[in-house]
């Protein structure tokens, strides 16, 4: 069984990060892996492992030829990965992020299941791994907090706000999950080691068949025009404690419906 | 000459990922540990996990093959959240699985070395006696051949031994004395007959490591559980201390880049007369000066592991570091505690629990006095 994760490579979350000109993060520095992508990385190895025979590719697309979070990754025990780097991939939307995985997911070649993060840690649309799905054909499961693999299917928990669906699907097919699936090992030395020399297949757009003109900024179907800053709070309504602050308290819980 | 001063990336990747895994895993929970002395045992497994037992052991056995400078970035990590469970990983790894890899037969590697590896159990290393420390060579303790049985009949006591008495503790390699001039050393299982393990003793730090007394009284063990050469004991503790002393160093490392990060950071957000404590000179010096104390420390323990890799001499460059890493972390935590205030004093503050912690550094596995002494006679010095 061979499962590919897809993993996003974002800037330090620790570090206050900015904005470019462009209105869009800047991914000059230094990359991480995503911790949400921890969580897939860990199920992908889980699921391989019962399978009792396959391997774990990663996929990413990251500026600048970023390999730091794939290592960890890697360290972790995937197997390859493909890493999709291209200037002309510059301002793509969560769409071209899209296609630019799913033709990616298409070059590894043989996946039984991709797995994803419910959302990124630094774009958070969450709308990457439905259209990684729908642009391959594939079923697309989402909000996954437990995944199983048998019979040839795949089977998941889909969190609700009041619990969970089974939801199952045929194979080949794409499974976004929530942090808590599974808890992420930490990579080894011995790992680290082996990632070292483990295969990264570094690719452009134009090895995917991609053309420049459906990725990138000329590929976007939206523009950001503005980045402003959320405004202040304001300031909340003060009563001094005359006694009843108790039932004031109560009064405002009610008013909002918690009480 | 070129003076390469850098880690390699996968040394600093390690690095960040057991620093992670103390912030994750130790550090939320050293202070409840210190507070009711309890010896975490499934965060000792959780080590295990992460391979830190078994870093600088080759891979046929289970070991990381790790050098030896992975192996100290992962003590001096480990010691920045807590200096209890830092030197349960030393001891286990330089005084409990070492001596086996060293000396043990392939068969004794087997049985204690892999289990020790994986971090499933832990060995300790007893050494010191009640009237046996500094002058360890002043061992009492005997183990005499019954011919008969084929056994090894051991009478005696060691003082103050750690690791050896957690629920995962498999045996205590000890050395005692097998002829009037000859120490050789044993190992004993734990749950042996006639091995008794005292009581915990009440500590001034390390709340959260385990250190006993241990009684040995007709205690008898197969023949075959002489480790290494019979009559080599010395020789093979004082190879193991040399290797200890850097590991040591680099928990005190740990301790005192720790005690430098809480103070610097301290020290900007207090405020006292109107404004950050850290625009008073007398604070801020203290911080400069445990920053250079560091950042040496930092130097001689990294050199000492890297003359190690090199399967160079390290007697000095080992006393060295342990001497001055030890008493710049009692300093390191001393000022920091100064720096807090108040604050530095409470039980549930960190300082508080390093500035305890920290004074056995300049005891264990070789006294201050004892590395001069090395190094004074390293000098040619005829000194006692
Ligand atoms: C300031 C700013 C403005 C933006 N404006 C727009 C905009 O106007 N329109 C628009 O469509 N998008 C916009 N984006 C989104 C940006 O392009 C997305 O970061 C990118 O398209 C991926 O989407 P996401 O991070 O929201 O993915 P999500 O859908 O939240 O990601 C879910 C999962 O998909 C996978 N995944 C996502 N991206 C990658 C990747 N690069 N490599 C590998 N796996 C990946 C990961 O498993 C991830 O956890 C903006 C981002 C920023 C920071
Ligand atoms: C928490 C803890 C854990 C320990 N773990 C272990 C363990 O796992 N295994 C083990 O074997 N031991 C262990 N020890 C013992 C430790 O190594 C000894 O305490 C240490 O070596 C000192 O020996 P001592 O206590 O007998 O002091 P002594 O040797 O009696 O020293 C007393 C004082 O005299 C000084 N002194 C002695 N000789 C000289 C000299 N020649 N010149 C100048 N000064 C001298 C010493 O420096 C010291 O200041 C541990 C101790 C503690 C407290």
């Amino acid at each position: 069984m061979n499962v590919a994760v897809c993993v996003k490579q974002i800037p330090d979350p620790a570090v206050p990060g900015s904005l470019s000109s462009d209105h869009t993060l800047d991914r000059s520095g230094k990359l991480i892996l995503d911790e949400s992508d921890s969580y897939g990385v860990e199920m992908a190895l889980q699921l391989v492992d019962a399978a009792g025979g396959g391997e774990v590719t990663l996929i990413s697309m990251a500026p600048n030829d970023e390999v730091s979070g794939l290592r960890t990754a890697l360290a972790m025990g995937a197997a390859k990965a493909i890493l999709v780097s291209d200037p002309a991939l510059a301002g793509s939307d969560a769409l071209s992020t899209a296609k630019v995985l799913a033709k990616s997911i298409e070059r590894a070649g043989d996946i039984d299941l991709v797995l994803a993060a419910t959302e990124s840690s630094d774009g958070y649309t969450g709308t990457v791994p439905a259209q990684v799905g729908e642009l391959l054909g594939w079923p697309a499961l989402t909000f996954s907090r437990h995944v199983e693999i048998a019979d040839g299917k795949v089977k998941v928990q889909r969190q609700t706000e009041a619990g969970y669906d089974e939801v199952e699907a045929s194979l080949p097919a794409i499974v976004s999950v929530t942090a808590g699936v599974v808890e992420p090992r930490y990579p080894s030395f011995k790992g680290i080691m082996a990632a070292k020399n483990k295969p990264v297949d570094k690719v452009t757009a134009a090895d995917l068949g991609l053309d420049a003109s459906q990725v990138g900024w000329a590929g976007a179907r939206q523009e950001i025009v503005n980045v402003e800053q959320a405004p202040a709070r304001q300031a909340g309504e003060k009563f001094e404690d005359d006694g009843t602050g108790a039932e004031k308290i109560v009064a405002f819980l009610e008013q909002l419906k918690v009480v | 000459m070129i003076v390469e001063f850098d880690p390699t990336p996968e040394q600093e990747q390690f690095r960040a990922v057991v620093r992670d895994f103390a912030e994750g895993e130790i550090a939320p929970n050293a202070a409840a540990w210190d507070r009711d002395h309890v010896f975490p045992v499934d965060a000792v497994r959780a080590m295990g996990k992460l391979g830190l037992f078994g870093l600088p052991f080759p891979e046929e056995y289970g070991g990381g093959g790790a050098d030896y400078l992975t192996y100290c970035i992962a003590i001096e990590e480990i010691a920045r959240a807590d200096a209890s469970m830092a030197i349960t990983l030393e001891a286990g790894v330089s005084l409990g699985a070492a001596p086996f890899f060293y000396s043990g037969t392939e068969e004794q590697k087997q049985e204690y070395l892999v289990p020790m590896i994986a971090g499933e159990v832990l060995g300790a290393f007893g050494l010191t006696e009640a009237e046996a420390g500094s002058d360890a060579g002043a061992t009492r303790t005997r183990a005499t051949l019954d011919e008969s049985t084929s056994e090894w009949v051991i009478d005696g006591q060691k003082t103050f031994i750690t690791n050896s008495g957690t629920e995962i503790t498999k045996c205590v390699t000890i050395t005692a004395r097998t002829a009037p001039n000859e120490i050789t050393n044993i190992v004993v299982d734990s749950g042996t007959t006639g091995f008794v393990v005292q009581p915990p003793y009440r500590k001034m730090g390390w709340h959260a490591s385990d250190t006993h007394e241990l009684v040995f009284d007709g205690c008898r063990v197969p023949e075959d559980h002489v480790l290494g050469v019979r009559g080599e004991g010395f020789k093979t503790f004082l190879r193991i201390l040399d290797d200890g002393r850097i590991a040591i160093a680099a928990l005190a490392l740990g301790m005192a880049s720790a005690c430098l990060d809480a103070s610097v950071a301290y020290a900007n957000q207090r405020q006292a007369f109107g404004g950050p404590i850290g625009r008073y000179q007398s604070i801020a010096f203290k911080c400069a000066d445990m920053a250079v104390a560091v950042e040496n420390a930092r130097n001689l323990v990294y050199k000492a592991a890297w003359l190690r890799e090199q399967g160079r001499p390290i007697r000095e460059a080992a006393a060295m570091a342990k001497l001055y890493a030890s008493e710049i972390a009692v300093d390191a935590t001393r000022e920091a505690v100064q720096i807090h205030g108040g604050y530095g004093y409470i039980d549930e503050t960190l300082v508080s629990r390093f500035y305890r912690d920290a004074k056995i550094l300049e005891i264990g596995e070789g006294t201050s006095e004892i590395q001069r002494l090395i190094l004074a006679r390293g000098l040619g010095l005829p000194v006692e």
